[in-house]
């Protein structure tokens, strides 16, 4: 007879879910976690992790056919099986991890879909037929691709994938459409383009990767256009498939244009699973798809809590993780503060990489924020020369009253590894000040931190 | 010399306090004895007496200062030879010095027993914090809650950080500069979050009673936020912590009270003037015999062992105007009805007034509350810890019950008792309440 009565059930173990299973378990909590696929959910099984492996592939690929900039020859080729055999041998790894993470911190894991129903403390929790009980429930049930069926936009498992499907290449598409220029559409772009796909990115927006700064914005739709990536802004798209295509009709300012395609790649957003749990049932308040919940993750029904991205935005597997941890503690009887949506880092692995923190330029200013603004360029880091990274950018934007950094933003080589940096710094609440005084190793890339700091206050020393 | 008063330390734990009002002015003669002012802690309020005589030449702290650490001076006296004069040197540069910034400011007593510092200097620029550096309690501030500070004129030492050990934090000023403002003051923040936000919108506020209840589906306006007092801020975190961590688990028992009542009714009639046995000292005396006659369920957790104590000392729950204060009544188990009374009514009338000492209320080892007056019939408590039990009273009323085969009517008062089951299993807690319950159907046997 196996167990059915716990402190804290969870509900989804990708990165909100095995991590706050975790920490829960080391709080003294006896805690189980439902998973009804594969442990490590979408992140590690089909999202953040096996997209990286593609993606250095697609580097090192794209450095040997520029080995002759290094003083080096190769002459490269590749096998897409072999690359993609990669990157689900790493997923596999991985979600072999958790596996052995849950046993290490006595977390069980019970295999099945979860559905939930109206419980004493908690809502009950059942799975397979069978009833589970806890003392708090947390649901940390993801997301998953957002299609528009009407508009064609549904995955057919054939010409028109989802992340998921663009993961697992059968073929190296001539020429593939990726509709949504966020971080999942600009990471595929990237990775295809790099293996000699002709891609055609189209954005609703005036703007690729519209999260980010503007100033960002435009230097990426520079950098993919060099490369040969061809970028359609404020366009909608709407396809077809037949026998051995897609034909897109693309519409840019009431212009419309059809266009034949290989392959689709929907990257338009998630929509949080919460549906056929009975969540309705148990009055859980669902704004589109997503829980609404308070700032320590509580639905309002008795017990039940909601973490990641089945609930509000930015939708990161750090932030769900974070997200939990606090959620737990809270739970615990701890006083952790709410976690703060501008501290949370956003991070795209595309080339060139792109990654921020905070506010933008244009929000903090809408915030109010009198502000200052520094910038530093790859071409003045001795290092970036070095690497042969030249381009890029790294901006700090300052409240100019108070010193608080508001928000970093950054374009280039290796920066997805930096922002950390600037992470830190808001958090342990340094202002300008600090970070001048801080001393940055020479050579590296993360003096341009240290550079767009002083720069801010007129004082850059190398540009 | 001028006389330095103190902010005096009401507990050994106590760092700080409200200095509520003054009961002397300045230029008032004040003799060793006469009460000074009253300062309210969070959870009583005391009166501060008089040890030196002397004439108030300045009084340092405005009434109603919160915040005001523990040792910062907060009036200056003159001896009986000294006049205004004697104070010039004390305050250098000070012009005039009016008391208007020193419930912000309260110089450290080691820099304010040479004098050389004025008593309440504002903080002018980031450095306020060097000026604390020769005192062992350092401040932790982050930069760039030291420099919200500075520009809005507040002194670190009267905040209280949230950020790890204490570490005041940027929100930590952000709600000092709202200054505990009552009205839900749903301001810019509270629309913005309230909204679902899109992902590329970042910054959405998540905090504040306005936006707690915006989440929930409550909205704003159509309530009044009354903001927490000190009680309520302590007990709804005690409780919440207790509820959280112990595993506690209730015992229910019927006791039949004719003979307390009856004996209750002897006693009080051969009373001395003015003492009155109620039904709830004898409850008092009957839990602290059961206490002795069952001490390893006189015990508290502690993560490194189990503390069996010594006496019993019962701590009853008490009603006042701002929430609950739980008196103890130390050693109960060797004190007589009388003497359980006389306390108990003293203490009963001083936690209304709120003039408890700390140690008045702090410890114990078991509690009692009693709902019975209310007409509550049974009912359970959540444990204060670090008692061990806590016994819940219901009310006592005629109640069939079977005797000898018959049925028959006695006065039933039924109890709950509820246990940190890491000191007290049920076995336990059974055995004890068929002592307690032995005293209170058999009172006599707690006359001897």
């Amino acid at each position: 007879m196996s167990e059915t009565s716990f402190d804290v059930i969870v509900i989804g173990s990708g990165p909100g879910g095995y991590v706050t299973a975790i920490r829960a378990s080391q709080l003294g909590f006896k805690t189980a976690i439902v998973e009804k696929e594969d442990l490590g959910g979408v992140c590690l099984n089909w999202g953040c992790i096996p997209t990286k492996a593609l993606l250095r592939s697609a580097e090192v690929y794209h450095n040997m056919q520029h080995a002759a900039d290094y003083g080096l020859s190769a002459s490269p080729q590749f096998d897409l099986k072999a690359i993609v055999k990669r990157s689900r041998n790493i997923a596999g790894q991985l979600s072999g991890g958790i596996k052995h993470l849950m046993k290490k911190n006595k977390v069980t894991v019970i295999g099945g879909f979860a559905t939930l129903k109206s419980g004493k403390q908690a809502p009950t929790v059942v799975v397979e037929g069978k009833d589970y009980i806890a003392k708090h429930v947390i649901l940390a049930s993801g997301a998953r691709a957002r299609q528009i069926p009407q508009a064609g936009l549904e995955a057919d498992g054939k010409f028109i994938w989802t992340a998921r499907e663009a993961m697992v290449p059968d073929t190296m598409p001539k020429k593939l459409l990726v509709i949504g220029s966020g971080a999942i559409g600009m990471e595929f772009a990237s990775f295809y383009d790099a293996f000699g796909s002709d891609v055609t990115v189209v954005e609703m927006v005036d703007r690729i990767l519209p999260a980010e700064d503007e100033e960002i914005s435009k230097m990426a739709r520079k950098a993919f256009e060099k490369r040969g990536v061809t970028i359609k802004t404020e366009t909608q798209a709407s396809v077809k498939t037949h026998g051995s295509g897609v034909t897109a009709t693309l519409t840019t300012k009431g212009k419309s244009a059809t266009e034949e395609f290989d392959r689709v790649i929907l990257a338009i957003g998630i929509v949080g699973n919460t549906e056929d749990m009975g969540l309705e049932e148990l009055g859980v308040k669902i704004d589109r798809s997503h829980i609404t919940v308070d700032e320590y993750s509580f639905t309002g029904v008795k017990g039940l809590y909601a973490i990641g991205d089945v609930t509000t935005p930015p939708w990161l597997a750090h932030k769900a993780s974070h997200e939990g941890i606090i959620c737990i503690e809270k739970i615990a009887g701890g006083n952790p503060h709410p976690l703060d949506a501008n501290a949370i880092p956003g991070c795209t692995y595309c080339h060139p990489q792109v990654a921020s923190v905070g506010h933008t330029e244009a929000q903090a200013k809408e915030a109010g924020y009198e502000v200052r603004v520094g910038r530093f360029p790859f071409i003045g880091n001795g290092k970036a020369i070095a690497l042969g990274e030249p381009e890029g950018l790294i901006k700090t934007v300052f409240d100019a009253k108070t010193g608080e950094l508001l928000g970093a933003h950054m374009i280039g080589a290796e920066v997805t590894e930096l922002i950390q940096g600037y992470t830190v710094a808001q958090k342990l609440e340094t202002t300008e000040h600090e970070l001048m005084e801080t001393v940055f190793p020479h050579p590296t890339l993360s003096e341009m931190m240290h550079e767009a700091v002083l720069d801010a206050y007129d004082r850059t020393i190398h540009f | 010399m001028p006389i330095e008063i103190l902010m005096p330390a009401l507990s050994p734990t106590m760092e700080e306090g409200t200095l509520s009002k003054w009961l002397i002015a300045e230029g008032d003669v004040v003799r060793s004895g006469d009460i000074m002012a009253e300062i309210e802690t969070d959870k009583a309020t005391m009166e501060v007496e008089a040890v030196e005589e002397g004439t108030v030449a300045k009084l340092l702290v405005a009434a109603g200062s919160e915040g005001v650490k523990v040792n910062a001076p907060i009036a200056i006296l003159l001896e009986e030879d000294e006049d205004a004069s004697a104070l010039e040197g004390y305050t250098p540069g000070g012009s005039a010095s009016t008391p208007a910034a020193p419930q912000q400011k309260t110089p450290h007593p080691e820099e304010a027993s040479s004098f050389e510092t004025p008593p309440a200097a504002a903080p002018q620029d980031e450095d306020v914090s060097k000026g604390r550096a020769p005192s062992g309690d350092r401040i932790k501030a982050s930069p760039l809650a030291k420099r919200l500070a500075a520009e809005a004129g507040l002194d670190l030492a009267s905040i209280s950080g949230s950020g790890p050990n204490g570490r005041i934090i940027k929100a930590d000023i952000e709600a000092a500069k709202a200054g505990g403002a009552a009205k839900p003051a749903p301001q810019a923040a509270a629309p913005q979050s309230a909204a679902p936000v899109t992902s590329t919108e970042v910054g959405a506020v998540r905090s504040g009673g306005a936006d707690y209840l915006a989440k929930l589906g409550v909205e704003a306006g159509t309530y009044d936020l009354v903001p927490l007092n000190g009680i309520q801020k302590v007990v709804a975190k005690r409780l919440a912590d207790s509820n959280n961590n112990v595993p506690d688990f209730p015992l229910t028992i019927d006791c039949e009270i004719d003979e307390l009542l009856k004996m209750r009714k002897e006693l009080n009639a051969q009373a001395p003037e003015g003492v009155k046995v109620s039904v709830n000292d004898m409850l008092i005396r009957a839990s602290a015999l059961a206490l002795k006659h069952v001490p390893e369920a006189n015990a508290s957790y502690t993560p490194d062992g189990v503390a069996m104590h010594k006496h019993a000392d019962v701590a009853v729950a008490v009603a006042i105007d701002s929430g609950l204060i739980t008196p103890i009544v130390r050693e109960a188990e060797n004190k007589g009805l009388s003497t359980i009374s006389s306390e108990m009514k003293d203490l009963a009338s001083r936690a209304r007034d709120r003039k408890l000492k700390p140690q008045e209320y702090q410890g114990g080892t078991f509690s009692i509350s009693n709902l019975g007056m209310m007409g509550i019939k049974e009912f359970g408590s959540i444990i204060n810890e670090p008692h061990g039990m806590i016994l819940s009273v219901g009310a006592g009323g005629p109640r069939p019950v079977v005797k000898d085969g018959a049925l028959a009517v006695a006065t039933v008062m039924t109890v709950t008792l509820t246990c940190d089951h890491r000191v007290v299993d049920g076995a336990l807690g059974a055995k004890w309440l068929q002592h307690f319950k032995r005293y209170v159907e058999t009172p006599i046997t707690m006359m001897l």
